[in-house]
């Protein structure tokens, strides 16, 4: 070890890497994992989240995890996004494509990306 | 990407209780579902609830499941993992009769169980969390920092300031104030001086330290390189038992992990500092905990102690000036530098400053290890930690210290666990071995299992400790068998003080503080086996008789089918509304082993 700097590096590089045991961030994404949705194909959509979701670099702040059944299963895949202080977003009918949109859009730009959330008219 | 960890306790606890198997498993499993992408699974050190064991933690949600067997695995991968359900049944639960935890159900951290709540955990901060075996793990939980800001920012007398400043005192049961112990060593000119960790940790019940060095090695790593620079010293040595394989076989590869990064060896930091370290293994002799018969061990001598002064900080190892300090002490050196003397001595009471571990075990549910400030009564860790004696039985006592140190009686379940208080009841901090007694513990016998312990593991070097401690242990078989008189508890006493005052090191000097300190608070029990010849917990077998209740015997016939020495037969009295005749037992035959009352469904057998 020759410096400092080099100690910090291999932190910060490992940080990410174990920040999920410190429990969860400020936000959650959550995936309906249920036998509904994992039929309605859920499960390219959380390997999405996973994958943009740690290419955007997000992983100190946000996690990924899942549930069981919410109920509404025709709208499945549904995707939950629970922000400390702010109300609950429900985006359905989710594909892989959408997921990356939404990390895109809403989980790094803030944005909610309204096309895809749940309405009354649903 | 990796979306969860999978942390699966590897300590000697959760090993025996078959950790490794369920690793297997869940890496059998994770291919199965195809999880292996994103599911990582790590091997850590011991969460603490051992009895619970083996312990798997999922996050990022935090869920603590508890005796997992491998055929739970493919629940937990299919229902937690892939589909997102907790699995209710496996979930930890506060006690055996409670509820599932509420907090668990709402993925809200384990820290607030029961269990964790009261703890402070300093030392065992990364058991449990990191996995020992990766060294980037533990710079990632600051590891390192602390040598990097000591070698490239601070000189060895701010070192030694800090760690004085801080009210830091050993842990391996003396509580001698650690700077001080530094800055005596420091000033001594040598062309050697070396570092010891004593990690010969030999209580019984006892395993704080085997579980740092199982579940976070380079914390006592990286702090015994900082007590190099601090005292002038390029050579370390950690004396570790060959009975603690794991905790062996992790620190091996945490040092050539820190060579390997540069983090042990030449220039470290650049800062023209050398250090070295190796591991010495112990034969597993109780007395080579002692620190100058360590250090005669390391020596490649028999383990015998040597007369002080001259102390070690002057002519230790090979001569040279030495620090020995316990594990647990190294463990708090870098959070004090990097936190400050001032937040580390913000905690603990007056004269006692930081955490201590505990290693709790005997008649307690929630065998395990906790980590607690100092001042925490004893209550708290054994009712609302510990979960309280098993059974609703009745608490009596705990012994601290181990075979050096005395009993804390249930009236003073209140005491602040601290050095001093611990020491004005006659007890020890010791190591930090905390073995809890219920109403069926015989404190006789209690003090004649450690005495008899401490018989085996005195060196024989003086007389005091070899040929008395032996003496005591036969007055206390004469008391336990009914043969004792009052005149015995005298001279118990009075060879107690002697030995106390005349033996050569610590082994001897502290070997009868648990006939002491039940004698002090459990006289009565002595003077009943004495006078009354009876063990009022029922314990001491020559004191026992056990009788068969003639009205209560239904002459089924099991107890003597039971019995091994064919004491028990069958009278020709039947008991009113019975049909078949009772049975006695033969208490001249009787060898007193208890399996009529075992085997009793009528509670008609009772030990007198």
């Amino acid at each position: 070890m020759k410096s400092l700097a080099e100690l910090q590096a291999i932190k910060d590089k490992m940080k990410n890497k174990i920040v999920l045991r410190e429990g969860s961030g400020d936000v959650r994404v959550v995936v309906g994992m249920a036998t509904c949705g994992i039929a309605a194909g859920a499960r390219p959509v959380l390997n999405a989240f996973v994958e943009e979701i740690n290419n955007a670099g997000l992983t100190d702040k946000v996690t990924v995890s899942q549930t069981g059944c919410v109920g509404y299963c025709q709208l499945e895949p549904i995707v939950e996004i629970h922000e400390a202080g702010k109300e609950k977003v429900t985006y359905i009918h989710m594909t892989a494509e959408k997921a990356r949109e939404v990390v895109e859009k809403h989980l790094k730009g803030g944005q909610v990306v309204s096309d895809y959330t749940v309405t009354d008219a649903n | 990407m990796i979306r969860a960890h999978v942390l699966i306790c590897g300590g000697t606890g959760c090993t025996s209780s078959g950790s490794k198997t369920l690793q297997e498993a869940f890496n059998k499993s994770l291919e199965k579902f195809g999880l292996t992408e994103e599911i990582k699974m790590v091997q850590t050190g011991c969460f603490g609830l051992c009895a619970l064991g083996p312990i798997v933690i999922v996050y990022p949600d935090g869920t603590f499941y508890s005796r997992v067997t491998a055929e739970d695995v493919d629940v937990i991968v299919e229902e937690h993992l892939l589909k997102g359900r907790i699995v209710d049944r496996l979930v930890y639960r506060d006690s055996e009769t409670d509820a599932i935890v509420e907090e668990q159900a709402k993925n809200v951290s384990l820290s607030d169980t029961k269990f964790y709540k009261s703890q402070k955990r300093i030392v065992l901060r990364n058991c449990g969390v990191i996995d020992p075996d990766n060294i980037e793990e533990y710079i990632a939980m600051d590891g390192y920092a602390a040598l990097g800001k000591v070698l490239t920012e601070m000189t060895p007398e701010d070192v030694i300031k800090v760690v004085s400043d801080s009210g830091l005192r050993g842990r391996g049961g003396g509580g001698f104030p650690t700077g001080r112990k530094w800055a005596l060593c420091a000033p001594n000119k040598a062309d050697q001086k070396y570092v010891v960790c004593n990690a010969d940790e030999g209580d019984p019940g006892a395993f704080m330290d085997r579980s740092i060095l199982e579940g976070d090695p380079h914390c006592v790593i990286e702090a015994m390189t900082i007590c190099g620079y601090a005292v002038g010293a390029t050579k370390g040595y950690v004396y570790v038992r060959a009975e603690y394989p794991i905790a062996v076989s992790r620190l091996q590869k945490a040092i050539d992990d820190a060579k390997a990064y540069g983090l042990l060896g030449k220039n470290i930091f650049e800062s023209g500092f050398d250090f070295d370290l190796e591991i010495k293994l112990g034969a597993g002799a109780f007395v080579c905990g002692e620190e100058t018969a360590l250090m005669t061990s390391i020596e490649g001598n028999r383990g015998e102690p040597r007369p002080r002064p001259p102390y070690p900080a002057v002519k230790g190892l090979f001569g040279k000036p030495t620090v020995e300090n316990n594990v647990e002490t190294f463990a708090n050196i870098p959070q004090i530098i990097l936190n400050g003397a001032e937040w580390f001595s913000s905690m603990g009471t007056e004269r006692s400053k930081g955490t201590k571990v505990f290693a709790l075990g005997g008649k307690i549910q929630h065998t395990g290890l906790v980590e607690i400030p100092m001042g925490v009564t004893l209550d708290t860790i054994i009712n609302e930690i510990g979960g309280g004696c098993p059974g609703g039985k009745k608490f009596k006592a705990a012994q601290t210290g181990g075979p050096s140190g005395g009993c804390i009686p249930a009236s003073l379940i209140n005491t602040e666990v601290d050095y001093d208080n611990l020491v004005a009841l006659g007890c020890m901090m010791g190591s930090g071995g905390l073995i809890v007694m219920d109403e069926d513990n015989c404190m006789v016998d209690m003090a004649k299992f450690f005495l008899e312990f401490t018989v085996d593991e005195s060196c024989g070097k003086c007389t005091p400790c070899r040929v008395g401690t032996k003496r005591l242990l036969e007055l206390l078989d004469k008391i336990t068998d009914g043969k004792g008189t009052l005149e015995d508890i005298d001279r118990l006493e009075e060879l107690c003080n002697y030995i106390k005052a005349n033996s050569l090191c610590g082994l001897g000097q502290t070997a009868p503080n648990p006939v002491l300190a039940t004698l002090k608070f459990f006289r009565d029990e002595y003077i009943a086996h004495v006078v009354d010849k009876k063990c009022p917990a029922g314990v001491c077998k020559s004191l026992l008789s056990f009788v068969i209740d003639k009205d209560k015997c239904i002459g089924c016939g099991k107890c003597a089918k039971n019995c091994p020495v064919d004491a028990i037969t069958k009278t020709d009295y039947v008991a009113p509304g019975h049909k078949l005749a009772s049975y006695t037992i033969d208490t001249s035959k009787c060898i007193k082993c208890g399996a009529c009352v075992a085997g009793c469904k009528f509670n008609a057998i009772s030990k007198m």
